[in-house]
C-alpha cells in the first residue's frame, strides 16, 4: 500500500438553516400589541410589589405571582439607557439606528424601543441627544403591523 | 466544611484563532480532550464520566452537536451530560463536573469542548433570538447592544468615560501578548482603541472580544483519588452560582432593585464561592482573577462584583496601574482574558484552565509571581447566568 499523493486541501460544505416558526404570543402580549393600534401603552400591576410592569406581563418576575390589573400608562417618559448602532450585523437592520429603554409616566419598569426623529450621522451629537434622563414621547405607527415595532420613541419637543 | 474537596488534575487549551480548516468540529473537540488528559497524566480509560459544554446549536450550525462528539470525547460506555448556559456554558460544565465528583459518585470526570463561531458569521443574528418573541425580538437587540446599554448605565452611575474602557483593553492586550494561546496578541494604545470604529456606542471594535475558534478541557478528580495516587492537583475551594431576572426593563427605573450598570447578582455568586472557600477579604487574599468580560466595559463592574474594589472605583484603580501584571495586589486576567480570546462554549473552561496554571506556577510568561489563590467567573445570557470558582494550589486555609 502506498500513501495517496493527491494534494487535497481543506474543502467546505455550505449550508443555510431556513427555519420558520409561528410563535403564540399569548393573551397578555396580544392585548398589549392590540392596544398599540389605539395609541395606548398598557401595563399590568403586581398585587404584591404593586409595580406596574411595562410591557404588560401576566406574572411578576420578582414575586412570582399573577399580575391582576390592566393599567394604561402615559406616552411620555425618560431615557434610562440607550445605544446607537453603527455596525451592520447579518440579518439585522441596516445601521445607524438608536435603541433606548425609557420609563413611561405611571410605569415602574422601562420599555425598549427604537428612537427616531434624530440625525444619527454625527455620533457625538446623537449620543448627547439621547443622554440618560432625556424626556421622550411615544409615537405610534399609522400603519400598524401588530408587532412591538408599531411604536417608537422620539425626543420630546423642547428637549436639547 | 462539609463540602468535599475536588481537584483539577489537568487542563488543556489549543491556541485560539479565527478559524481552523484542518479539522472538523469533533476533531477539534478531541484536541481539547487529549490536551486535558495528557496534562492530567490519565487516559480516557481512567475517566468515569464526561461533561460537554456546548453553547446554542445555531452558533456551530449543528443540531445537538453533543451527539456528533461522543467518540471525540471518548464518552461511549460512560455517563454523559451536555451543558448550555450561554456564555457561562464552560464554567457551568465545570460546576456540573464538580458536582459529579463532590457527590461521591465519580472519581475522574472529563470536561472538554470546542467552539468555531467563524463558520457562520451570523452570531449576532443567532444571539438576537434570545429575546422575548413578542416584545423584544422586533427590536434588534444582540449581545453587543445589551452590553452597550449596560456600559451607558455604568457611565451614568459613576461618571467614567470611553478612555476608562480603553484602558481595560490596553491592559489585557499587554497580558495576551505574553500568552501563547491568546487570540489577539498585538499590544494597543488608548488612542488605538478610541480611534477604532463604533459598533454600538460606547462599544468600539477595540473594546470587543474576537470570535475565537479553539478547544479547551479539564480533568477533575476526587480527593480520595488524588490521595490514593499521590497526586498534587489544584483544588476547587468554592463554587458560586446565581441567576438574574430575564428583563433588562426591570434593572432600571425608580423601583429597580439592581442596576443594569452593575453586576449585583454576580456579586452574590462571588460571595457564595468565597463563603464556601473561607475567603474573607478578596482584596488581600486573591492573587489572580480570571474573570469573564467579553467587552472592556464589563470588566469594570465584574472587578467590583468580585469585591476587588468598591462600586465605581475600578476605572480609577486601572488608571493608576492596578490589576495589571507587575502591580501589587490582585492581577486581573493575566491571560488577556475573554477580551483577547472568546471561544464561547469553552470560554468558562479557559478561565478555570488559566486559574489552574496560575496557582500551580505553570503560566510561563504571564505567571503572577507566587500565585496561590485564584478566582474565576463566567457570565451567560444577558447578564443572567453567573458562575464563580475559587481555586488554590493546596488545601491549606485561605488566609
Amino acid at each position: 500500500m502506498s500513501t495517496p499523493t493527491t494534494n487535497a486541501g481543506p474543502q467546505f460544505y455550505e449550508q443555510t438553516w431556513d427555519l420558520s416558526y409561528k410563535h403564540a404570543l399569548g393573551e397578555t402580549t396580544s392585548r398589549f400589541l392590540g392596544a398599540l393600534t389605539e395609541g395606548k401603552i398598557l401595563g399590568r400591576r403586581c398585587p404584591e410589589c404593586e409595580r406596574v410592569l411595562v410591557p404588560a406581563r401576566s406574572f411578576c418576575d420578582r414575586d412570582h405571582c399573577a399580575t391582576t390589573d390592566w393599567v394604561e400608562v402615559g406616552t411620555t417618559g425618560v431615557i434610562e439607557m440607550f445605544t446607537v448602532v453603527y455596525e451592520p450585523f447579518k440579518n439585522l437592520p441596516a445601521p445607524p439606528y438608536a435603541l433606548a429603554y425609557a420609563t413611561l409616566e405611571g410605569a415602574d419598569t422601562a420599555l425598549v424601543g427604537y428612537v427616531r426623529g434624530l440625525d444619527l450621522s454625527d455620533q457625538r451629537t446623537a449620543v448627547a441627544a439621547l443622554a440618560v434622563g432625556t424626556p421622550v414621547v411615544v409615537r405610534f405607527s399609522d400603519d400598524p403591523t401588530g408587532t412591538a415595532a408599531d411604536y417608537w420613541f422620539e425626543p420630546a419637543a423642547g428637549s436639547n | 466544611m462539609s463540602v468535599p474537596n475536588v481537584g483539577v488534575l489537568g487542563v488543556g487549551q489549543t491556541p485560539y484563532v479565527n478559524r481552523r480548516t484542518d479539522v472538523t468540529f469533533p476533531e477539534l473537540v478531541r484536541e481539547g480532550a487529549q490536551l486535558a488528559l495528557a496534562d492530567a497524566g490519565v487516559t480516557i480509560d481512567d475517566v468515569d464520566a464526561v461533561v460537554f459544554p456546548l453553547a446554542p446549536d445555531a452558533l456551530t450550525g449543528t443540531g445537538n452537536g453533543e451527539r456528533w462528539c461522543i467518540e471525540a470525547l471518548g464518552a461511549a460506555g460512560k455517563p454523559f451530560m451536555r451543558v448550555n448556559n450561554g456564555g457561562a456554558t464552560g464554567m457551568s460544565a465545570i460546576i456540573a463536573a464538580w458536582t459529579h465528583v463532590a457527590s461521591g459518585e465519580f472519581d475522574v470526570v472529563l470536561v472538554a469542548g470546542a467552539e468555531r463561531v467563524s463558520e457562520s458569521g451570523s452570531a449576532q443574528s443567532v444571539l438576537n433570538k434570545m429575546w422575548d418573541v413578542g416584545y423584544e425580538r422586533p427590536i434588534p437587540l444582540n449581545t453587543i447592544t445589551m452590553l452597550a446599554l449596560s456600559a451607558v448605565r455604568y457611565m451614568h452611575l459613576y461618571g467614567c468615560d470611553e478612555t476608562d474602557f480603553a484602558r481595560v483593553t490596553v491592559k489585557n492586550r499587554r497580558h495576551a501578548a505574553l500568552n501563547p494561546v491568546a487570540h489577539l496578541r498585538e499590544e494597543v494604545t488608548v488612542d488605538d482603541v478610541l480611534a477604532s470604529r463604533t459598533l454600538a456606542w460606547p462599544i468600539k471594535l477595540g473594546d470587543a472580544c474576537p470570535s475565537s475558534t479553539g478547544a479547551a478541557g479539564a480533568v477533575l478528580v476526587s480527593e480520595r483519588y488524588a490521595r490514593a495516587h499521590g497526586l498534587d492537583p489544584a483544588w476547587i475551594r468554592g463554587v458560586g452560582q446565581n441567576t438574574e431576572t430575564f428583563w433588562m426593563n426591570d434593572r432600571v427605573g425608580p423601583k429597580a432593585l439592581q442596576d443594569h450598570g452593575d453586576a449585583d447578582a454576580l456579586a452574590t455568586a462571588f460571595q457564595r464561592a468565597y463563603a464556601q472557600a473561607g475567603l474573607t477579604d478578596p482584596t488581600t487574599q486573591i492573587d489572580v482573577a480570571e474573570i469573564y468580560a467579553p467587552f472592556s466595559s464589563v470588566e469594570l463592574h465584574v472587578i467590583e462584583a468580585a469585591g476587588l474594589c468598591g462600586l465605581g472605583e475600578s476605572p480609577k484603580r486601572l488608571a493608576q496601574g492596578d490589576f495589571a501584571l507587575g502591580s501589587a495586589g490582585t492581577v486581573v486576567n493575566p491571560s488577556g482574558g475573554v477580551l483577547c480570546s472568546n471561544p464561547i462554549a469553552v470560554t468558562g473552561v479557559a478561565r478555570l484552565a488559566e486559574s489552574v496554571l496560575q496557582v500551580k506556577g505553570r503560566a510561563g510568561a504571564h505567571q503572577v509571581p507566587d500565585a496561590r489563590v485564584a478566582v474565576a467567573s463566567a457570565i451567560g445570557g444577558d447578564h443572567q447566568f453567573y458562575s464563580t470558582l475559587v481555586l488554590s494550589s493546596d488545601l491549606e486555609d485561605i488566609a
